[in-house]
């Protein structure tokens, strides 16, 4: 066979498994394709609009094609005042969050793994797990029936009966971080109980038989089992939320002290400052100028969390 | 070995029943507040506050939502029609994307799976993403606002879906079916999907969950009270106890602002707004727990 004779079959053959590819292919790529425009428009368009907190707008030119000002939206920004009280207030609560959303659920799973009996388990789950589905603005009618000044139960059952005084909590700043970081609580912690509870109970009973027949107590069950099988959760978890610092539960922070102007000192976080921003003062600059700081901290803090993830347990990392 | 239980392990159990205890109750307390202030006289409810049981029973906050039925009753079906389109198209989008990104060696689909991985770990921010919305999408004041924006589908749940379809779906199954002469559209609707309905399962009822609760979508894209939901409705009973006389049909039927049982009215139509999900919860209940774990395997 001629060298030429050789090549022509190898592209003939290279083709027929080129048009069996693309057969196949082709219905794949229109699969895929609601999808893809989905994220394109939801995703990746925004990505784009990131250029609006650089751009003094001005409604002539349209907000996409507004002439650049470099970081002038951002000085604007922090000379303003009040995103320093928003971020403070945002770090402050998310290391609360973290460090009682850790110690409390870990402690209920460990008792709840020594409830025998599924029935009574499956009881409880089902009744903690319940206000995690509920929206935030039911959860701020749940706390309003407690804490309003005329009719709440607090102050109508309790304090007033006790005290004849009552308390109007919706202008008093000094209950909020207590109220907030209760209410943040009692909503999720069936979730981060349910997601330990299934870490514990992934570790292999041998470990714990072992320590019996040695005699160890429960206590040292824990100590020596327990808890470090669950460390590589638990370091998981804490990654993640250090990554999400600089974001809050834009829910918890608005409806839940019903976004009371007099509160903000204490319930202001950087979402409801943006939100605040755009929608009731119609600031494009400063909204714009806070979110993109917020996206661009947001992402590094990934990256950087996932390095460490990677460092520590590597099969934990996220990419 | 296994039937021996000492007194400590007693102890622990019986520690973790009280906990459990408390803990349940101060979960489903809040609930019962809002009931019990729902079925409550509305002056009963302003003298003496909302109580655990009704002071005085009545049923006039719930007679006034019947009366009100028309706005009320509105806005409910909104949250059930936004609720099943956006779920149903959530679950038929990200089935087909994660069906096609499980397909490793088409090409384009790894760098596809990256890209869609990526935007979990950044994004726009929210003015961007309000910007695009409204000013070259102009979904202000239309339904589209209440289901398309961020709710209808995200990277998690398509990489969820993808992983699942490519470790639980035997290969060998999805190649006979194709040397058989099935297309890749029927391999997916007749082989893979009825084999993903534990993972579907949970994924659409996230997603359901998503829809019924939502109400930042329609803070931020809806001023028209035509289009709310039952939680816009309740999130603007928030700003304006008013606001149910304001509308055209309660003047034209003759309430005046100072017939609304204000103090009742606001927990009844919370406990409508919930009702559906407290109902269906118990039965959903595993899916959800599985749901969650689910995600503890990866963030």
């Amino acid at each position: 066979m001629s060298r030429s004779a050789v090549r022509k079959e190898k592209t003939a053959a290279l083709k027929v498994r080129k048009r069996f590819r693309w057969k196949k292919a082709v219905p794949i790529y229109l699969m895929v394709l609601p999808g893809v425009i989905y994220f394109l428009i939801n995703n990746y368009l925004p990505m784009a609009g990131i250029t609006i907190a650089f751009r003094k707008i001005n409604y002539r030119d349209g907000i996409f094609n507004s002439p650049f000002c470099g970081l002038e939206n951002f000085e604007f920004l922090f000379q303003s005042g009040n995103i320093q009280v928003a971020i403070r207030n945002t770090l402050l609560y998310n290391v609360a969050f973290i460090i009682i959303g850790t110690v409390f659920p870990i402690a209920v799973a460990i008792l709840f793994n020594e409830i025998r009996g599924k029935l009574s388990q499956k009881i409880y789950q089902t009744a903690i797990l319940l206000p995690y589905l509920m929206s935030m603005v039911v959860v701020s009618y749940l706390v309003f029936a407690f804490i309003s000044a005329d009719n709440g139960f607090i102050n109508k059952s309790i304090l007033e009966p006790l005290t004849g005084e009552s308390v109007a909590f919706y202008q008093e700043k000094a209950y909020w971080p207590f109220i907030l970081i209760f209410v943040n609580q009692w909503k999720g912690i069936g979730f981060s109980m349910i997601l330990y509870f299934s870490s514990i109970i992934g570790i292999s009973p041998d470990y714990y038989e072992a320590a019996k027949v040695d005699g160890a107590t429960k206590w040292q069950q824990i100590r020596y089992i327990t808890l470090p099988m669950l460390k590589p959760t638990v370091i998981t978890m804490f990654i993640l939320s250090v990554s999400k610092i600089f974001y809050s539960d834009f829910g918890l922070f608005y409806q839940v002290p019903r976004n009371s102007g007099t509160l903000y000192e204490v319930t202001q976080t950087v979402d409801t400052f943006v939100y605040n921003a755009l929608m009731n003062q119609n600031n494009i600059a400063m909204s714009s100028a806070a979110s993109v700081m917020q996206a661009i901290i947001g992402f590094i803090l990934v990256v950087a969390a996932n390095a460490v993830i990677r460092k520590t347990s590597e099969e934990n990392a996220l990419f | 070995m296994s039937g021996f239980r000492s007194r400590e392990d007693k102890i622990f159990t019986t520690v973790g029943h009280i906990v459990m205890i408390i803990l349940s109750v101060l979960a489903i307390a809040p609930f019962i507040l809002l009931v019990s202030g729902s079925f409550t006289e509305n002056d009963a409810a302003i003298r003496y506050g909302y109580q655990f049981w009704p002071k005085v029973f009545s049923l006039e906050a719930y007679e006034y939502i019947a009366v009100q039925w028309q706005q009320i009753g509105r806005a409910y079906l909104m949250t059930i029609f936004v609720t099943v389109i956006g779920t149903v198209l959530a679950l038929l989008i990200v089935s087909l994307l994660a069906y096609g990104l499980s397909k490793r060696d088409v090409p384009g689909m790894k760098i596809l799976t990256l890209l869609i991985v990526f935007t979990m770990l950044f994004n726009g921010g929210v003015v961007a993403s309000y910007m695009v919305y409204t000013n070259i999408f102009h979904i202000k004041d239309t339904i589209w606002a209440l289901i398309f924006p961020n709710l209808l589908m995200n990277a998690f749940s398509v990489i969820l879906v993808k992983n699942y379809m490519q470790s639980s779906i035997p290969g060998e199954l999805m190649e006979a079916a194709e040397i058989d002469g099935a297309g890749q559209f029927s391999v997916l609707f007749k082989i893979v999907l009825p084999l993903s309905k534990p993972i579907l399962a949970t994924i659409g009822l996230l997603a359901a969950v998503a829809y019924w609760n939502d109400w930042t979508n329609g803070l931020y894209y809806i001023t028209d009270s035509n289009l709310y939901t039952i939680q816009l409705l309740l999130n603007e009973m928030n700003n304006n106890i008013q606001f149910l006389t304001s509308s055209a049909a309660s003047l034209a039927s003759g309430i005046s602002t100072s017939d609304i049982p204000s103090a009742s009215i606001r927990m009844a139509i919370a406990v409508v707004a919930i009702l559906p999900i407290i109902v269906a919860y118990p039965f959903f209940q595993k899916y959800f727990a599985k749901g969650i774990t689910m995600g503890a395997v990866k963030g």
